[in-house]
């Protein structure tokens, strides 16, 4: 048994490698929705050959790459609030028709960040319950998008397990997430725990059960 | 005589905003978001007014301003948090504003229900979560969903890329966002444009939100841009 929080934390796969194997998961021609920081990597990552929609909350359909400094338009951003273009054959819509596409069931696939995710599913990325609250589109996406992954460390940055029995903080969505992608394993969620569907080469089933508060197999 | 809800003067434009007023803010972030109107509003001095917006405003301009100047009692908001928003956080954390969080497709769904004459309806977003403590829960097809009431508006300030007298909107790429929703839910909806074209160069095909939810219009040509001027250390007043 080793003690928590971990202070000799193993190194795991780095945040280009787990937004490679996400992106290599999302079939030809979904819509998918990636949440702000960490899971925007995904779209770099998409197989040649491969056509994936990408959708941000704030009216835009057909997300493209940041454009070039000389092409920066201030009225055409992410949900981040960050410059990005537009992609023929996007379109833009008004924010209810936005989120129809999300609350609508059309969303094929999110990836989102995470502060905890419990053995059912449960996610809380939202609130750490201190400072001001702010929710943004997060909850919506969970309870509306087809499939909801998660892209996270799997370890808090003070060495705590991110996979609970229970999540602590105020939930997102109950029984919402289907798959994380950690930086130790891409573990689904199942009735019976949180099944490995791929490990990092530099860690065994026994370690990961011991940086996971919940079962592994 | 002609319908012409174009208005030359920002004090006429925004003549029967009241004290204690709800007023609607589109935008998300800095696109579509009516700064030259909210600078009318410091001008005018209306105070006690409760913001329905996304965001709780950035800097000391636009939305952070009027909220700076205690103008502001209420906000209700998806994301209030900001690396700009010093205004908002200043007194949100010292209790000196109240603060109602909504998840942001929830917040445009319950404004337009308040725009198309639905009083409440029932949404998974939420469920299960501290957001849905105190709300009506119930299940349809084994699934189960919140009541959320419509949210109406005293007026909204919205800012449009062009617009005819009759009050036809076009908008920019992503600076559509809330704005025409807003106009819909609001008893006044006040839009500030780039441009004011005639009537016949208005393509019908290509309206966004028709004349009907509009009844103010003024002209800013060169709209004042939040993170340039934020960039450039701007306070308003």
């Amino acid at each position: 048994m080793i003690n928590l929080p971990l202070t000799n934390v193993i190194k795991g796969w780095d945040r280009n490698t787990m937004a490679s194997k996400i992106a290599k998961d999302l079939p030809h021609g979904a819509y998918v929705n990636l949440g702000i920081g960490m899971p925007e990597l995904v779209s770099q990552y998409v197989e040649k050959g491969q056509e994936i929609i990408y959708h941000s909350e704030n009216g835009l359909l057909g997300m493209g790459p940041p454009p070039n400094e000389n092409e920066i338009d201030l009225d055409l951003i992410n949900a981040g609030k960050k410059p990005v273009s537009i992609l023929p054959g996007g379109s833009f819509c008004h924010h209810a028709d936005s989120f129809a596409m999300i609350r609508g069931g059309h969303i094929d696939f999110c990836v989102l960040g995470a502060m905890e995710v419990s053995i059912k599913g449960d996610l809380a990325n939202w609130s750490t319950g201190k400072g001001i609250p702010a929710v943004g589109g997060a909850m919506d996406l969970v309870a509306g998008a087809k499939n909801v992954f998660v892209m996270t460390q799997h370890l808090t940055k003070e060495g705590y397990p991110k996979l609970v029995k229970k999540c602590s903080l105020p939930l997102t969505g109950a029984s919402v997430v289907s798959r994380v992608y950690s930086d130790y394993a891409i573990l689904d969620i199942t009735k019976e725990g949180f099944k490995v569907l791929e490990l990092n080469e530099g860690i065994s089933l026994e370690y990961l059960q011991t940086v996971t508060d919940g079962k592994v197999y | 005589m002609q319908i012409n809800k174009i208005k030359a003067e920002m004090i006429d434009t925004l003549s029967d905003v009241f004290d204690g007023a709800t007023i609607m803010i589109g935008g998300f972030g800095e696109a579509g978001s009516p700064v030259d109107l909210l600078h009318g509003l410091i001008d005018n001095g209306s105070k006690d007014l409760t913001i329905i917006a996304n965001n709780a405003g950035n800097g000391r301009v636009g939305l952070g301003a009027l909220i700076g100047q205690r103008q502001v009692k209420k906000v209700i908001c998806s994301f209030a948090r900001s690396a700009t928003g010093v205004t908002f956080s200043e007194l949100y954390l010292s209790g000196q504003i109240e603060l109602e969080v909504v998840p942001q497709g929830t917040l445009a769904e319950r404004i337009r229900a308040a725009g198309a004459g639905i009083p409440a309806f029932y949404t998974a977003t939420a469920v299960g979560t501290p957001l849905a403590e105190g709300k009506e829960e119930k299940s349809f097809n084994g699934k189960k969903y919140i009541l959320e009431t419509a949210l109406h508006a005293d007026f909204a300030f919205v800012k449009a890329d062009k617009a005819d007298r009759y009050g036809n909107l076009t908008f920019n790429k992503t600076a559509r966002n809330f704005n025409p929703v807003m106009c819909m839910a609001a008893n006044q909806s006040i839009v500030q444009v780039r441009d004011i074209i005639e009537p016949h160069q208005t393509n019908p095909e290509e309206v966004i939100t028709p004349g009907i939810f509009v009844n103010k219009i003024i002209k800013i040509e060169n709209p004042i841009v939040e993170s340039k001027a934020i960039a450039e250390g701007l306070i308003y007043p």
